[in-house]
């Protein structure tokens, strides 16, 4: 080439050029896809949702319901029975669903006095109501997240659904399989006495086809330590929020 | 101006264009295939070798996902070879392949959602893959772009190879599954292999024996051809 290439001046301007031309391509791709993107992370969340009361897909157990159905199923098993918890108390109100578990986090870890909104979905299906709560954790490489549906006693898990960001492929990821996930049904979040306990994903349980439902454990993931240690404690505290509000309507 | 047309066709007589698959050309896809495997002979991409060969699939997404973000990359970087400053070298690449990726990352989540969340890991893993870097630093920078883009993919194609071949592995003595599909029997009801006493061997599925798999392939590799061992 003509032009020396090793100029401090020309140094920097390739520098600015680039990042100029890279930066606007990144924000024009961000912002014209947003869009899009939020509303397929919309249909995503109400797909979780609808999965963990058991509604999926008609051929597959495993699957979630088709995209372009999910707003009608949704407005069909949970419609407008969305609730934000605060304390003991709970209020009917859409704005249940735009609520981010990882933003209220975030706004009690700046402020402890805060007093965190905690959404709720009841489900009704064939008859039966599902508590769909939904958690927010941490796991080994970054967050980890699931919806959990317990049953009208609010003891009892009846569906679960776990994802995760960065898990390792093949052992922690694996919290998404079902042979995991399906473990958690059935099984109790408080002890005989009634105290609540949670559900503990346990090295060395040996439960693998889940028959002790009252242990308030499962069977853990082989390589997946932490990010089994990550839903225990996601399991642990979410559901804990709303132990109040449950108090109060078992009263 | 009649001077001018008659240099240019001189010029073009002169050098006369090579095959789009010349036997050179060809080399640049089959080489890194076997006898100078990313993984196995210039032990590169390692690290992300171990961290998701316990399965199939994911190898086999993370296997296209690299050789469509090697392919581009070394045609983006051989375009600018000529006129990137050499002391930020280094820099521009990474701003390459990360930007290649984050566009490629936010079109899937706009119009390929459910595969974008199955690709999720590999879009970080892949802008760390020293494969990439030693491409576009070995290769891209010095040679034209339609050899570059050869190049590129053919290295992945190596390195996604491998992949394969060590997921097999794990996946099949791991996890006694191929693709989730219980190949040899089932380890809770105890019907197959497992009905003879067979047991999974849990070591497979962590990391240390992605390592050792990769050097048994590395020993088989070099005990057929012995012009690839390096003198010492």
């Amino acid at each position: 080439m003509a032009f020396n290439t090793d100029k401090n001046s020309y140094t920097i301007i390739f520098a600015i050029a680039m990042v100029a031309v890279v930066g606007s391509l990144l924000a024009f791709t961000a912002s014209s896809l947003k869009g899009k993107i939020d509303a397929n992370k919309r249909t995503e969340k109400q797909q979780n949702i609808l999965f963990a009361m058991g509604v999926t897909d008609a051929e597959d157990p495993n699957e979630f319901v088709p995209a372009e159905k999910a707003q009608e199923l949704f407005d069909k098993y949970v419609g407008d029975k969305q609730y934000i918890v605060v304390n003991g108390e709970a209020q009917k109100t859409k704005e249940a669903f735009d609520i981010e578990v990882k933003k209220e986090n975030d706004k009690v870890k700046r402020d402890s006095s805060y007093e965190r909104k905690n959404p709720l979905f009841i489900g009704e299906r064939e008859g039966e109501t599902y508590y769909i709560i939904p958690l927010r954790g941490t796991g080994l490489w970054g967050p980890i997240w699931g919806y959990v549906a317990l049953d009208e006693g609010y003891s009892v898990v009846k569906g679960a659904f776990f994802d995760h960001a960065t898990e390792t492929a093949g052992l922690g990821a694996n919290i998404t399989e079902a042979y995991f996930r399906d473990d958690f049904i059935g099984e109790r979040i408080l002890n005989a006495a009634g105290d609540y306990k949670g559900i503990t994903v346990k090295k060395g349980n040996a439960d693998p086809k889940n028959q002790r439902k009252d242990d308030n454990a499962v069977d853990a993931l082989a390589g997946a330590t932490i990010t089994g240690d990550g839903v225990t404690a996601m399991v642990k505290k979410g559901i804990k929020m709303y132990q109040p509000y449950f108090e109060t309507l078992k009263k | 101006m009649a001077e001018v047309t008659e240099e240019k066709v001189e010029v073009k007589v002169k050098e006369p264009r090579e095959p789009l698959f010349s036997k050179k050309n060809k080399k640049l896809l089959t080489d890194p295939l076997a006898d100078n495997n990313p993984i196995t002979i210039q032990v590169l991409g390692i690290c992300s070798a171990l961290a998701i060969t316990a399965q199939l699939k994911p190898s086999i997404v993370m296997s296209i996902s690299v050789i469509f973000v090697m392919g581009v990359g070394n045609v983006v970087i051989s375009l600018m070879r000529n006129i990137m400053p050499s002391k930020i070298r280094i820099i521009v690449q990474l701003v390459v392949v990360a930007a290649l990726v984050i566009i490629v990352d936010q079109v899937l989540k706009a119009f390929a959602y459910t595969l974008s969340k199955e690709l999720s890991v590999f879009i970080g893993l892949i802008i760390t893959n020293c494969i990439i870097m030693g491409r576009f630093e070995a290769f891209a920078l010095g040679n034209g772009v339609w050899k570059s883009f050869l190049d590129g993919i053919g290295n992945a194609a190596g390195y996604g190879l491998l992949l394969i071949i060590v997921a097999f592995f794990r996946e099949l003595f791991g996890s006694g599954t191929l693709f989730g599909i219980k190949v040899l029997g089932d380890p809770v009801e105890k019907t197959g292999l497992y009905a003879l006493g067979y047991e999974n061997n849990g070591f497979m599925v962590l990391a240390p024996m992605a390592l050792i798999t990769v050097g048994i392939i590395i020993w088989v590799q070099r005990s057929r051809n012995k012009a690839l061992i390096e003198d010492h």
